[in-house]
């Protein structure tokens, strides 16, 4: 599976985030995905610890966010929720429709460590 | 992707771009593509086919729904009129590149060990091993797969969707993702309809709808040269397109992203 390969690019994505914020390191990281981006929740959560051994976001929680698909109606202009193999109008069934979320595979944000602050004079 | 552009951000998360801060932390918001050093890798190779004029097709299938079968077909059709490169993507053997060759084609075999799919960085080693001076059309032939082939962009213009006949008809209903990325889907094998009693045609491109593509339908068969003209009508009238994109500076992404699309344009 891909899964992999998604996981050591969200690593990467991440590494620069943490560089550019001269962060000590991340511990919280969203994913937003949804079913139409062909990446599986659970294989990429198992795939994360792996891809991320021994790097400065190896504790943190990766914290997934499922999104749901919805489709916009080009011919009744009805926002509605879809299945994954049944991407038409829920309104008025037509098939003539555009995805409006269930396709995204989107790092959202990143909670990250700062430099640890000075212990208190005592 | 892009970061500049706003294409990452849809109605669904929009609402996300800022967090509020926890305190000993620092919450930053990035709303990147996942795959965004794909992303941009099939950007650059989709520039480099660009400034050639070079249409590029990326074949995607289950394993053994004709796709070399119909590369061997189309390349000899179009011998005369266009001239063609084909990579080839499958986990082990030189097996498909050899057998285009043997049609006087340019053709590059990526062998991806165990990938089960190609990605922008293999399609862009691949382009410094292969010569494209003067070619009108490069065919992808991606791994056969279809799960993971359809979450990368390799920097094509189009993607086609092969399903052969003896599979079932409700593979698109099965395999949302793969079929909702075809511009274009061929059921293959067509003759062997005949012998055939559980695959509707009908069925299938019901199915393809109901993912909300309007991508054509074509029905062939490769072997018993059956309904080839319209694929290759199809084909000629996708590198005229590509021709006039190109001369107005614009480029065209694969269904994969079909908001993107619109988005992207190509930059001078």
């Amino acid at each position: 599976m891909h899964e992999l390969a998604v996981a050591q690019a969200l690593v990467e994505q991440v590494e620069s985030v943490i560089r550019q914020h001269r962060a000590q390191s991340a511990s919280l990281i969203r994913v937003r995905i949804g079913p139409l981006s062909g990446v599986v929740a659970e294989l990429l959560a198992n795939a994360f610890p792996l891809a991320a051994a021994g790097s400065r976001m190896e504790h943190a929680v990766l914290d997934l966010v499922a999104a749901p698909i919805t489709v916009r109606c080009e011919t009744c202009g009805a926002q509605t929720e879809a299945a994954m193999n049944r991407l038409v109008c829920g309104a008025c069934g037509d098939w003539h429709t555009r995805i409006t979320s269930g396709d995204e595979l989107v790092l959202e944000s990143v909670e990250l460590e700062t430099a640890p602050t000075l212990a208190p004079n005592s | 992707m892009c970061d500049t552009c706003g294409c990452n951000l849809t109605p669904g998360n929009r609402h996300l771009a800022f967090k509020p801060v926890a305190p000993g932390t620092t919450a930053v918001s990035v709303l990147k593509g996942l795959l965004a050093k794909n992303d941009d890798q099939a950007t650059h190779n989709r520039a480099h086919f660009d400034r050639r004029g070079i249409l590029a097709v990326n074949l995607m299938s289950s394993p053994g729904s004709g796709k070399t079968a119909l590369l061997e077909a189309t390349l000899t059709a179009l011998k005369d009129e266009f001239t063609c490169a084909v990579i080839e993507g499958d986990l082990e053997t030189e097996n498909d590149a050899e057998r285009i060759r043997a049609l006087g084609v340019r053709a590059h075999q990526i062998v991806t060990g165990t990938a089960c799919h190609l990605d922008a960085h293999l399609v862009h080693d691949a382009l410094h091993q292969i010569d494209l001076d003067g070619v009108d059309i490069l065919f992808i032939e991606n791994v056969g797969n279809l799960v993971c082939p359809a979450s990368f962009d390799l920097g094509q213009h189009l993607n086609v969707t092969l399903l052969s006949v003896t599979e079932g008809d409700d593979k698109p209903a099965k395999y949302p993702v793969m079929f909702r990325a075809a511009d274009a889907m061929l059921l293959t094998k067509t003759d062997l309809l005949a012998v055939l009693d559980d695959f509707d045609p009908d069925k299938a491109e019901a199915h393809l709808r109901e993912l909300a593509n309007p991508a054509p339908v074509m029905r062939l068969s490769a072997r018993k040269a059956l309904g080839m003209e319209a694929w290759l009508a199809w084909l000629r009238s996708e590198l005229a397109a590509q021709r006039a994109r190109v001369k107005n500076g614009q480029t065209r992404r694969p269904a994969i992203q079909p908001d993107g699309q619109q988005l992207h344009r190509a930059r001078a």
